[in-house]
């Protein structure tokens, strides 16, 4: 089979990297659950780890080909912003439900463990001492679950972090701005700015993760109030890594040339995402941290 | 609806051959293709498990199965026809159809389309193999109901429960993204003149499922990797001695599982609104109401989630909230039957087997839109919850109800798909033994039901006895009448009558306009509509 552009739609050649997708992903689930199971490194798991870093990086040299080639038109670059927002979208509906658990937990859990609602007896009869106050210093079975010893707190090296990521979708709006003129110099500039922001944002959330861990008592496996913020944080996180990985490729693709100014789809999709980032940084900040 | 003016496709119809024309595609016919066969062939997988439970049930007493595998075979099999049968049919006939219908040559993402079809068979791969290994001694398969409530999945979970969550997040992507593939295709490549309101139905219930998909498959995501932090991680979400709670497991299940029944029934809907008029030679009767009702019922999905937890306690005012809010759907869904029933009033209907689902459909899915009604009134629902009033009730709304317009939506189809005609004999047979066998092993539910037999059980009080023989025998109608089925597939796609590009008399829209079978590329230059 061609193409078949006729000049009209593109649609692309049959293409190796979905099978590759579906292997990497069903390796890498299976390898990290035989880690988790046998509690020791199964090696399926770096395999598959490696398969879908062979994956992303295959499947995207395969787009900027199609694309420094000149093969998408108007409707593909329409297709792929669409694809983008809803991608998106999805994502937030996945930091919704962690959200949710938040608040469920904060407003209605606590409240009624500790005998709020109709739930006088229930307090009396299961954990009597439980007080429900957020964040819950003292679980219903301290003894079982060992609550932290204290709460993070909101100024210092969280309030820095949030200045940070603030700061960064500054910097990669003005890089934007910088492309949209076809202005390279402050074009990579400002983007390497925003890696290296995205990156010290990293170090010190990892720092925290240490204060928290070896200072505080506040674990993962600490009750309520450790559940919903590594939880909550940590895919967080995860995504400012995912987001700094993307922003690093953007750069490497800038210093090369890639984008031009009426051009740059990729670069507008890695800034959305980091927008994105920030906003759930703030819902973060707000419930997690401050409130 | 819309008229072709000018059309002209040049079909180079030369394809890829060999396993690679599927491991490799980029097509959305034979993605669609693949979609439907997966989903056929995990009918039968997920049919057979059935049809274990009705043995099992057929008589009091424990016989056929180990009570700890009669609970796989009912997770299972709940699991593998929501996940594996209905949804993956309905993106199949959305790949085949969405594109031909808005005159468009492919979906908008091709390569990611086909990553969508091939992530599920590994998610259901890993899932079977846990059942494999339980029939093998290793362990049990997840054995904690479709709806794996915590504590039984977190605190009490077999090992398999880790294999299982992982799949549900492979499903859950492989749905997002076909769900993002669907909403690009209807925004970007309908044809010049196509307006949103021109759109077939089928068209605008798949839009609006996509979105429904995509705002709730990743709630899904959430709550299993709760799960799995729960399981493995120590974190006290579902857990009360950490200040959790597995209501709140149930909170966000529902979130998600309210929304999805929708999406199970909203292309439904989509098919009949096809299928009624071309047989009743009319135009749909309100089509634009039948538009608003879409999103209305899909609006109000999203708030109504705890109907399905009114035993398990909530203050008053949400018990009242929520049977209020779920008494509103009923009237959005009570708009669709009567444009369904209007459009054929007064029209020339014939009665060829697409017709006949859609009749069925319309009966037997009102049937258990009633029941519902009847469910969502909260205090008459301590009385019905967890008892097979709730299986009857279901089962009529996604077997007799979602399932018969998959298969009439495969015979309204299959002559487009593949040239020729099916055999009409066979499809009625296939229809009236389905309906017979259906109401056989569904209708009784409603009694024992009522009258307090609880589900997921194993064994059951005597007096029970005659209506679960009956459902027994009627579970084995319905289900050796799927063979019927397959065979007239495999006949159709083999040979038969040539079929024309319309194909059916009262036929109208653009998918029509294509020959039969349909060229490889559907629209390689956009029709122009007017
Ligand atoms: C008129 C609209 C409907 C109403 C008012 C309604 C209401 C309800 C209520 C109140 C329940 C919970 C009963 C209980 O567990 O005690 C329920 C269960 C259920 N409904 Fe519906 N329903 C409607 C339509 C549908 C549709 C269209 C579908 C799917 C296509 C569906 C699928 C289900 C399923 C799968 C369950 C059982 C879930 C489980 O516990 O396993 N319903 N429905
Ligand atoms: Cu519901």
């Amino acid at each position: 089979m061609s193409t078949t552009n006729n000049g009209e739609y593109f649609i692309p050649e049959p293409s190796k990297w979905p099978i590759v997708g579906t292997i990497a992903l069903t390796t890498t689930v299976i390898g990290a659950v035989n880690t988790i199971h046998s509690g020791s490194l199964s090696i399926i798991l770096p395999i598959g780890l490696l398969l879908i870093a062979y994956l992303f990086f295959g499947w995207f040299s395969t787009v900027i080909d199609e694309s420094m080639a000149g093969k998408y038109n108007e409707q593909v670059d329409r297709s792929f912003r669409i694809g983008m927002l809803w991608f998106i979208f999805s994502e937030v509906m996945f930091f919704a439900a962690f959200f949710g658990a938040l608040f469920y937990a904060r407003v209605f859990a606590v409240d009624w463990l500790a005998g709020g609602g109709n739930n006088a007896m229930t307090h009396e009869l299961l954990w009597p001492a439980f007080e429900g106050i957020w964040p819950v210093l003292s679980n219903p079975d301290n003894a079982a679950i060992p609550a932290p010893k204290e709460a993070m707190a909101a100024s210092g090296l969280p309030a820095v972090n949030t200045a940070i990521l603030l700061l960064s979708s500054v910097t990669v709006t003005i890089a934007h701005h910088g492309l949209r003129q076809d202005h390279r110099k402050p074009l990579i500039a400002w983007l390497a700015i925003t890696v290296l922001l995205g990156a010290i944002f990293l170090v010190l959330q990892a720092e925290e993760y240490y204060i928290a861990y070896t200072e505080m008592g506040l674990t993962l496996d600490s009750g309520i109030y450790g559940s919903t913020f590594f939880i909550l944080t940590g895919f967080h996180g995860l995504h400012v890594t995912m987001g700094t990985t993307m922003l690093i490729v953007m750069l490497i693709r800038s210093i090369k040339g890639h984008f031009t100014s009426d051009n740059h789809f990729a670069f507008e999709a890695v800034a959305w995402y980091w927008h994105f980032v920030d906003v759930v940084w703030l819902g973060l900040y707000i419930f997690v941290y401050w409130l | 609806m819309s008229a072709v003016i000018e059309e002209h496709h040049e079909h180079h119809d030369h394809k890829p051959t060999g396993i690679g024309r599927w491991l490799f595609s980029t097509n959305h016919k034979d993605i669609g293709t693949m979609y439907l066969w997966f989903s056929f062939l995990m009918f039968f997988v997920g049919g057979a498990m059935a049809l274990v439970i009705r043995a099992e049930l057929f008589e009091p007493g424990l016989q056929l199965v180990e009570p700890e595998f009669f609970n796989q075979m009912t997770t299972l099999h709940g699991l593998i026809m929501v996940f594996g049968v209905i949804m993956p049919a309905f993106v199949g006939l959305a790949n085949w159809q969405v594109p031909m219908m808005i005159g468009a040559p492919d979906m908008a993402l091709p390569r990611m389309n086909n990553w969508s079809f091939w992530l599920l068979p590994g998610a259901f791969g890993i899932l079977i193999a846990s059942l494999i290994m339980s029939m093998m001694g290793m362990g049990s398969a997840p054995n904690f109901g479709w709806t794996f409530y915590a504590p039984l999945s977190t605190t009490y979970g077999p090992a398999s429960t880790d294999y299982f969550i992982f799949s549900v997040h492979i499903m859950g992507i492989s749905s997002i993204m076909g769900a993002i593939n669907i909403i690009a295709t209807i925004m970007n490549l309908r044809a010049p003149g196509m307006t949103y309101m021109k759109m077939p139905i089928f068209v605008w219930t798949w839009f609006i499922t996509a979105y429904l998909l995509i705002a709730v498959m990743p709630v899904l995501a959430g709550v299993v990797t709760m799960m799995l932090t729960d399981r493995n991680f120590g974190t006290s979400f579902f857990n009360a001695a950490g200040g959790g709670d597995p209501v709140l497991f149930q909170h966000v299940f529902w979130f998600f599982g309210h929304p999805e029944v929708y999406i199970m029934i909203l292309p439904a809907f989509g098919v009949v609104s096809q299928i009624v008029p071309t047989f009743a030679r009319k135009k749909i009767f309100g089509y634009s109401s039948m538009v608003y009702a879409t999103a209305s019922i899909a609006f109000l999905s999203f708030i109504v989630w705890a109907h399905h937890m009114f035993t398990t306690g909530m203050p008053v005012a949400g018990e009242l909230y929520f049977m209020y809010a779920t008494m509103l759907i009923a009237i959005p869904t009570g708009v669709k039957v009567f444009n369904w029933v209007s459009t054929m009033w007064r029209g020339s209907m014939t009665f060829e087997t697409p017709m006949l689902f859609a009749i069925g459909f319309i009966f037997l899915f009102t049937i258990g839109g009633f029941t519902g009604l009847m469910m969502c009134i909260a205090p008459a629902d301590f009385q019905y919850h967890d008892t097979y009033f709730i299986v009857a009730h279901f089962h009529y709304v996604l077997a007799t109800g979602a399932a018969f317009s998959i298969m009439g939506a495969v015979y309204f189809w299959i002559p487009k798909w593949t040239g020729n005609m099916y055999n009409e004999t066979l499809g009625k047979w296939h229809f009236w033994l389905t309906t017979i066998g259906g109401n056989m092993v569904f209708f009784p539910m409603h009694f024992v039901g009522l009258a307090g037999m609880p589900r997921r059980i194993p064994d059951y009080s005597l007096q029970f006895a005659e209506f679960n023989a009956l459902a027994t025998v009627g579970a084995f109608i319905f289900g050796f009448s799927q063979l019927i089925f397959l065979y007239n597939v495999i006949k159709t796609t083999r040979g038969g009558e040539k079929a024309t590009e319309k194909v059916w008399e009262g036929a109208d829209g653009l998918e029509w306009t294509l020959p039969s079978p349909a060229p490889f590329h559907s629209f390689t230059t956009p029709p122009q509509v007017r």
